[in-house]
């Protein structure tokens, strides 16, 4: 099933990038439309955050990895490039579980 | 369609700077390569994903949904929500590529954030196609290199949680989300889908939570007019 996700979602992110390239632009510039497609990413990932930091299957909980998203913001308020930011909460979760 | 040829400084310049780009961009595949064997796929998936999918937010949520236990299902639904933005950068960047045929097939798998933000500045055709291009590519080579070595990295490292890969998940989707935190609206926006997610954890199947806070990105956008002085 993973291999069939996996292929799925390959088709599908190509399809729609090649679908912007393709469709004439007036089709989607629409106001209504244009808000949602900014809006979707931002809802997106940041219930992606909370899921990912605070679920632990149908708990929620609060463990090693909210000190390593606490770091993580602190390294992005610092303008820490990407992987800095990602293996620093990493790193922060990791030392907080050896204690 | 007669083009201007490019001057050989200016191309230099954006060549450089689109290089730039990818090799810091390339190089965080390896997070995505080391946090999806952790997540439980194998080092073929993985590396089919970034060589398919090739869009790293959407690679991040199919896996982010997998290792929480969610039907691959929601995972797919929400890695292609996710890869929508892609077409409005399509339809932004077409008329400034002009690419038909063969070259458009071609030119589509590689138009992702980076490439489109080092494309959709330069004022005509032939920089923005070496900046989208150099970017593109660049990002492609790397990224997928990149992801082989973390998945290969991570598969040899026994328990991911000893070193905080499950955090890194969370992390990532954060600073994929950050430079978006901008603006009043959207700044709601992100905190309604949170508490919307993190409610519906309890009693939905996994993967769900995520996907009903897509919902609150629709009502908010259909709600929403928009307001005098803010940006596009």
């Amino acid at each position: 099933m993973i291999w069939v996700a996996v292929v799925a979602t390959g088709i599908g992110c190509y399809l729609l990038k090649l679908a912007g390239l393709s469709v004439p632009p007036r089709v989607l510039e629409r106001p209504l439309v244009e808000r949602v497609a900014d809006l979707i990413p931002v809802a997106l990932l940041s219930a992606l955050v909370a899921v990912q930091v605070f679920a632990d299957g149908h708990d929620l909980v609060l463990d090693a990895r909210a000190l390593g998203l606490a770091v993580a913001v602190a390294l992005l308020l610092l303008r820490a490039p990407f992987l800095v930011v990602v293996f620093g909460a990493a790193l922060a979760a990791a030392l907080a579980r050896m204690l | 369609m007669t083009v201007a040829p490019l001057d050989p400084r200016e191309r230099r310049a954006i060549v450089r700077d689109s290089l730039g780009v990818g090799i810091a961009t390339g190089a965080y595949g390896v997070s995505f390569g080391a946090v999806s064997v952790a997540a439980g796929l194998s080092v073929a998936q993985t590396c089919a994903l970034s060589l398919l999918v090739f869009t790293g937010a959407s690679q991040f949520a199919l896996i982010g949904v997998l290792a929480a236990g969610g039907a691959p299902l929601s995972g797919a639904l929400t890695a292609l929500l996710l890869g929508t933005r892609n077409t409005l950068y399509g339809l932004r960047m077409a008329p400034l590529l002009r690419f038909t045929g063969l070259r458009r097939i071609l030119a589509a798998h590689v138009l992702i954030d980076e490439s489109t933000a080092m494309g959709v500045t330069r004022e005509s055709t032939p920089a923005a196609r070496v900046g989208f291009l150099t970017t593109g590519v660049s990002i492609f080579v790397l990224w997928n290199l990149a992801t082989l070595i973390g998945a290969v990295a991570g598969n040899t490292i026994g328990d991911p949680r000893t070193y905080g890969l499950d955090a890194a998940v969370g992390a990532a989707f954060l600073a994929l989300l950050w430079p978006r935190l901008h603006g009043r609206r959207n700044l709601q926006v992100a905190l309604a889908a949170a508490v919307v997610a993190l409610a519906t954890v309890p009693v939905v199947p996994a993967g769900v939570p995520v996907l009903a806070a897509a919902a609150v990105a629709l009502l908010a956008g259909a709600l929403s007019r928009s307001t005098p002085g803010s940006a596009p």
